[in-house]
């Protein structure tokens, strides 16, 4: 039969534990709000910023002379991986699944006899990687200094990526994060950076614009711009995801953790009440006995 | 009088969206004003100060890098850095020069021409606030 006094302090354990998820559910909840709002805040930049591109590179994708982000280099051989994840773990599924994604992206790629590079943005995401892809591994981006995602960081990183695309150290560079669907639901994304992509919006009909300068320069001006943008977009996203994951992931162990001190709270009870029942049998047979 | 919408929008958050009827613009190839029924155009920003008359407000923002759309109701402003002049300090300038400078550093040719005229551009910043 179970000690009560360790059942006891095994209770306490679980409460304390309890305690702790509650609290981590409640931070996520006030910090998923404010991720919410600064993905919101982001968008209608991002969309028009898209809306833009996707005129502009319509009209000059396969001219000749486009600029090298838009057009590619030519080339699929070399592939860049960027792998945006948290810095933090208790999230639940979250860096898992975006690093299942890279995963499964890098073996088709390396199955076609293609070079993978990697780029993780995040420690959780190197971390889960590191044991298998190291040696191919070409940098990390920090961001756990970071208390507030600022459009400075994503900058740095696409202009670290676009520098690298010009040195020519790779072809093609896809980014993977999760998109913010709902707190119950994120979903695995990958995009592809260069060349770059840009989706118009269906239906809306292109307005004709007079450029000034010309239309090449603007592009030529915009894509950088375009590209941090997009990488903005992600971490954004990411932000939102990571606080999403993570209320339910700590939702879910309050949840369990309840119905662990009920299961405790049983056993303590049944045991305590047998040891009383035997107590008295001992002192009602000794009682007989004289 | 007839009105242009205006938004002036950040990467990280929307500045304004007022109805204006004038606004002053500083484009890479001039400063032009967008009034309501203005021809459409797509132009690249350069440093310098958007202002938005509004009636009887006129509101300034210290805009560098980015583009405009403009059409004949509204006009964007899609600014990499925007902050109201009333807030921007010498500290703050100071500090977009020093980033221009910074990638200044290490170009040449056209590339560098570009380069130069940020950093002169955001320099001349420094008179207007």
């Amino acid at each position: 039969m179970p000690n009560l006094k360790d059942l006891k302090t095994r209770i306490e354990s679980v409460k304390n534990t309890r305690k702790i998820t509650k609290a981590m559910q409640m931070v996520s909840a006030a910090k998923l709000r404010r991720a919410q709002e600064a993905a919101e805040a982001g968008r209608p930049y991002a969309d028009r910023m898209n809306a833009v591109m996707a005129n502009l590179a319509g009209a000059s994708a396969g001219a000749e002379g486009a600029p090298k982000l838009l057009a590619g280099s030519g080339d699929d051989k070399v592939h860049l991986l960027v792998v945006a994840t948290a810095e933090r773990g208790l999230c639940g599924g979250f860096n898992s699944s975006i690093v299942k994604l890279a995963r499964a992206k890098a073996a088709e790629l390396l199955a076609a006899g293609k070079t993978v590079k990697m780029l993780t943005v995040g420690k959780k995401g190197r971390e889960q990687l590191k044991r298998e892809y190291e040696d191919i591994m070409i940098d990390h981006v920090d961001l756990s200094d970071v208390k507030r995602i600022g459009y400075v960081n994503a900058q740095s990183i696409a202009k670290d990526v676009v520098d690298r695309f010009n040195a020519g150290e790779f072809d093609v560079a896809t980014i993977f994060y999760n998109k913010f669907e709902s707190v119950m639901s994120q979903v695995p994304t990958e995009l592809q950076l260069i060349p770059a992509k840009f989706e118009a919006e269906t239906g809306a009909e292109a307005p004709f614009y007079e450029y000034e300068p010309g239309e090449d320069e603007i592009l030529a001006d915009l894509l950088p711009r375009a590209l941090s943008t997009q990488v903005f977009t992600a971490l954004l996203e990411n932000g939102a995801s990571e606080q999403g994951a993570r209320m339910s992931a700590m939702d879910n162990a309050t949840r369990n953790a309840g119905e662990m001190i009920d299961k405790l709270t049983i056993v303590y009870n049944r045991s305590r009440q047998a040891a009383i029942t035997n107590e008295l049998i001992e002192i009602i047979s000794g009682a007989e006995a004289l | 009088m007839a009105t242009i919408q205006f938004d002036l929008v950040s990467p990280e958050r929307k500045l304004a969206s007022v109805a204006a009827s004038e606004i002053h613009i500083p484009g890479s190839e001039g400063d032009f004003t967008a009034m309501a029924e203005h021809a459409s155009l797509l132009t690249t920003l350069r440093p310098g100060i958007v202002k938005v008359v509004a009636g009887s407000d006129v509101t300034e923002y210290v805009v560098t890098g980015g583009f405009v759309e403009v059409s004949g109701t509204a006009a964007s402003v899609l600014a990499e850095h925007a902050v109201p002049k009333a807030e921007v300090t010498t500290d703050i300038v100071n500090a977009l020069v020093a980033d221009a400078e910074e990638a200044a550093k290490g170009t040449a040719g056209a590339e560098k021409d570009v380069a130069d005229k940020r950093v002169a551009d955001t320099k001349a910043l420094l008179e207007l606030i």
